[in-house]
């Protein structure tokens, strides 16, 4: 397998410009004959597929949810990232760019991540022209609050629910071509597997969920947006029904999949309870602006927490250690997520952790009170106000800001995060690793297109907060709307493509026998327990830390959780008709390839960098110390027939523009 | 910690398909934790059911986190259950007791046929959007700056309230109408607050009434319940400005 990035020549900022203006264009009357397949509504698929209908495509959108409003894309909390340099803080295209490949750990495309900054600020402009609401100012500006990995102020949001507000916007977008005929929908339908003709990808069989039935349906080309795989892990904070099929079979029908395992694990969620638990929930980055993050100095005092003999608001601050502040005083509580999940699970294993389970931390929000609440008492001219006074008044201030989020926490944790501190603890919540995708997106399947999440593109090792909102949008909005074109322009005479092919036919067949097969066995055990095992040994041996010695038996486990699954599962019901157990079991089934080829990646990888930390490849302050002259390169796996075996295929990561360095919070 | 001791019975309404027959089967769950949510309950259940190998209860859910509006149920006679301001995932056990009987049903409206058991057909909601629930502007790198037209923070945060709504259908299965008003006119409401809504306020408002009616929604006589069981407090003050709305581009639709 050859891969070519296709990264256009030039300057780094003229690259994307200087492609835009010399790629080949399709004229309006043979888009109306050119047929584009969007699987996933999310903010990715959603964004193109308005778009790409909009230019005069004919576009069929699929998603498994019963509306394309419900993408997981929709619970995205705290906000999206955009160079507009609003509040004169010194932002711009180069710094988000700059923050962003650092922040990547030196993993990352230069010329992806700089397109992404450049078209940063569009997504913003487009949003407000949609009518999202974003958070204004009192002057009727659009505020920005701070995420994790910058030193300044970029990131916009409407309060804890900017996800939301941007998926609907995308959601109306698609809604008003659907409207119109430019888009038909196909709902509760999911992609059991991409149809190739000629070495060109032509369709895809899904399976509809309602009646069971298999069906083909056929494109020029297919855009994939289908999310990340986080929830190989079980319990992630994606939602029960994100899966990584889509991407796996066209992985398995050619698709190099990259960097598998570059995850990303949340510092701030709701720590486990139990093991009746189906999700975890994220507590949103935002809320470090404002939280402070600490455990008990003492371990004595870490003990009487644990005992419920002494209570976190009666520990004075002295013996309080604010570890992210005392450890990284330039970035605070605002470092990257994988340094503050390392350092949580640092204090945690050291046996400062503060619940039952000895894995949770503090997230305090007591000083934000006493702040805002001051800057509340002088605005509304209340002179001598008592401190309970101005903790009220800045506990309104802080609702304002996060009040969804500590409805949240009270509903699932029982406890007010308004008098106590919140307590969290890491989480899996998204995915670098991806379909390997060219400048233009393209996979290494002619004619497949992978955006958002999907794609491995721009995040490196580890994506930084309010990115993937970011990179959704610009992926849909306008990336992928000018590179397909460039291949689209070669497809005008081809004219409409049957599904009464071979390949349709044979593809079909394939599909129907996977799933009657997993009816065959006289199994006893639930899909659901293979899925909690498959997840259990991925976040012991691929999770926050991994070593050469967990991979192997990580590895050698996983193959037989994959031989057991096949022999001992069971589904019940049939092929026709709503089968809830049979979408899992598939989903599952790809997990536990999928899985095996992450600790294939991190065995591979013999350095730590981002999310990927190998604890033999450490400095010695714990942080992670990256091999550039080895490993700095893209893993690229090609599927080989077996999922055990698949080849390796470097893409060497070329900086010309950044000087890589060792990662520097401090 | 993981192992409840709540026991419960549970009369869940199971219907095979959307032409089948449906009936409220019983069912006895023991072990319940407090600290599970009502689908993590339902998931337990589940498991009983695959087990003995049956067919496992269809339900929608899917970000089990409040925010998708997939999940749906009408628990004990409400829609999300006992709790104000929280979906049926948010709700937690400690909301019941050891010993309790649940009743749980799909929405019912005939806007939302039943898929199966308690799944519900809610793609009326997406054709109403369809029909107007947008502001018809095309991608452009080139539309106007996003501060070029500042915006009162108090008109922001409203539409920012009303667009909040999930789209779950809480409001319908609880309205005695099945109205779809409370829904129809959080998205009306954004729109009509925010000035890129205005140049379409009067179509929108217009076709989107016109789309809710042919659903076969009813209509709104100022109940009220829709707000109250909404799990997002979706105010009924949108109601009444969706109706001022019409009413206005019903008398001049020419200016």
């Amino acid at each position: 397998m050859k891969l070519d990035g296709k990264i256009p020549e030039g300057p780094l900022d003229q690259k994307w410009n200087k492609y835009k203006n010399s790629v080949r264009l399709v004229n309006p009357s043979n888009k109306r004959n050119i047929e584009v397949i969007v699987v996933g509504t999310g903010l990715a698929g959603s964004s193109a597929a308005a778009s790409l209908a909009e230019m005069g495509y004919k576009v069929k959108a699929f998603c498994f949810q019963d509306s394309p409003r419900r993408a997981h894309s929709i619970a995205a909390q705290g906000g999206i990232n955009a160079a507009k340099n609003y509040m004169n803080d010194g932002d711009s295209t180069y710094r988000l760019f700059y923050d962003t490949i650092k922040g990547g750990d030196y993993r990352s495309r230069e010329a992806n991540v700089h397109r992404l900054a450049e078209v940063s600020a569009s997504i913003i402009d487009q949003c407000v022209a949609q009518g999202v609401p974003f958070a204004r100012d009192y002057g009727g500006l659009l505020d920005n609050r701070s995420f994790g990995g910058t030193q300044v102020s970029r990131t916009f949001y409407a309060k804890g629910q900017t996800g939301q507000q941007l998926l609907l916007g995308a959601y109306s977008a698609l809604s008003r071509q659907i409207g119109k005929g430019s888009v038909k929908l196909y709902n509760r339908h999911e992609m059991m597997d991409l149809v190739v003709v000629d070495g060109k990808a032509r369709g895809i069989i899904a399976r509809n969920m309602i009646t069971g039935e298999i069906e083909s349906h056929s494109g020029h080309a297919v855009v994939l947006c289908t999310g990340g795989y986080g929830n190989v892990f079980f319990l992630s904070t994606n939602a029960m029904g994100s899966n990584v099929a889509a991407a796996w079979r066209a992985h398995r029908k050619g698709a190099a999949f990259a960097n598998a395992c570059f995850t990303q694990i949340h510092p701030t969620c709701i720590p486990v309870s139990g093991d009746h638990q189906s999700k975890l929930t994220l507590m949103s980055e935002s809320l470090r602006n404002d939280g402070r993050i600490w455990v008990p100095l003492h371990k004595e005092d870490a003990e009487a927490i644990r005992a419920k003999k002494l209570k976190p608001t009666d520990l004075p601050e002295e013996r309080r250690d604010y570890y992210l502040e005392r450890r990284y005083p330039a970035f605070g509580n605002l470092v990257p997520r994988d340094v503050a999940s390392r350092a949580a699970k640092e204090r945690c294993d050291a046996g400062f952790g503060v619940n039952a389970t000895g894995e949770a931390v503090y997230l305090d929000f007591a000083s934000a009170f006493m702040r805002y609440g001051k800057t509340a008492a002088t605005v509304q001219g209340v002179h001598n106000a008592t401190e309970d006074q101005i903790r009220e008044l800045g506990r309104k201030v802080v609702a304002g800001k996060y009040g969804n989020l500590f409805q949240m926490y009270e509903q699932i944790v029982a406890e007010n995060p308004y008098q106590t501190p919140m307590m969290i603890y890491p989480a899996v919540h998204y995915t670098m690793g991806g379909l390997w995708v060219d400048y233009e997106l393209m996979t290494t399947v002619t004619g497949c297109y992978a955006c958002g999440e999907a794609n491995f593109s721009d995040h490196g090792a580890n994506r930084l907060g309010a990115s993937a909102l970011m990179q959704g949008l610009a992926d849909g909005y306008f990336v992928l709307p000018y590179t397909i074109g460039n291949y689209l322009a070669d497809e005008i005479s081809t004219g409409a493509i049957s599904t009464k092919t071979p390949e349709f036919i044979e593809a079909e067949k394939a599909v129907r026998e996977r799933l009657e097969g997993l009816f065959k066995t006289t199994g006893t055990e639930t899909v659901d327990t293979y899925h909690k095992k498959l997840g259990k040994i991925i976040w012991d041996y691929c999770g926050m830390a991994r070593s050469k010695e967990g991979l192997e038996f990580a590895i050698s486990e996983i193959r037989k959780i994959r031989e057991e699954f096949y022999k001992n599962v069971k589904v019940p019901g049939g092929m026709t008709g709503v089968n809830t157990e049979l979408e899992k079991a598939t989903r599952v089934a790809d997990f536990i390839e999928l899985g095996e080829l992450m600790c294939l990646d991190a065995l591979d990888r013999d350095e730590s960098c981002g999310g990927h930390f190998r604890e033999e490849f450490q400095t010695e302050e714990g942080e992670a110390l990256r091999v550039d002259d080895k490993y700095s390169y893209v893993a690229a796996w090609e599927f080989t027939g077996d999922p055990s075996a698949p080849k390796l295929n470097k893409e060497d990561l070329i900086y010309e523009n950044i000087k890589v360095q060792q990662r520097s919070y401090k | 910690m993981s192992n409840g001791n709540m026991n419960l019975t549970l009369k869940v309404w199971r219907q095979s398909s959307n032409t089948a027959a449906g009936k409220m089967e019983n069912y006895q769950l023991g072990g319940v934790s407090p600290d599970m949510s009502f689908l993590e309950m339902i998931d337990m259940l589940n498991d009983q059911i695959i087990r003995k190998g049956e067919d496992a209860i269809a339900f929608d859910h899917d970000c089990r986190e409040g925010i998708c509006g997939m999940c749906s149920m009408f628990i004990n006679g409400e829609a999300h259950g006992p709790n104000r301001g929280v979906t049926t995932c948010q709700l937690h056990m400690r909301s019941f007791k050891d010993g309790d009987t649940i009743y749980i049903e799909p929405w019912r409206a005939e806007g939302f046929p039943v898929v199966k058991d308690l799944m519900v057909d809610r793609a009326a909601f997406d054709r109403i959007i369809q029909s107007g629930g947008f502001v018809s502007v095309n991608t452009s790198g080139r539309t106007m700056d996003a501060n070029a037209i500042p915006i009162p923070k108090d008109d922001a945060d409203k539409a920012f309230d009303a667009a909040t709504c999930i789209g779950c259908g809480a409001c319908v299965a609880t309205c005695p109408n099945s109205s779809a008003m409370l829904f129809v006119s959080a998205k009306v409401s954004q729109f009509a607050l925010l000035p890129q809504g205005h140049p379409e306020r009067k179509e929108r408002v217009l076709n989107m009434v016109k789309q809710m009616d042919e659903e076969g929604f009813g209509n709104c006589s100022n109940i009220g319940a829709c707000e109250v069981q909404c799990p997002k407090n979706i105010s009924i003050e949108n109601i009444a400005r969706m109706n001022r709305e019409y009413l206005s581009a019903s008398v001049k639709p020419e200016n």
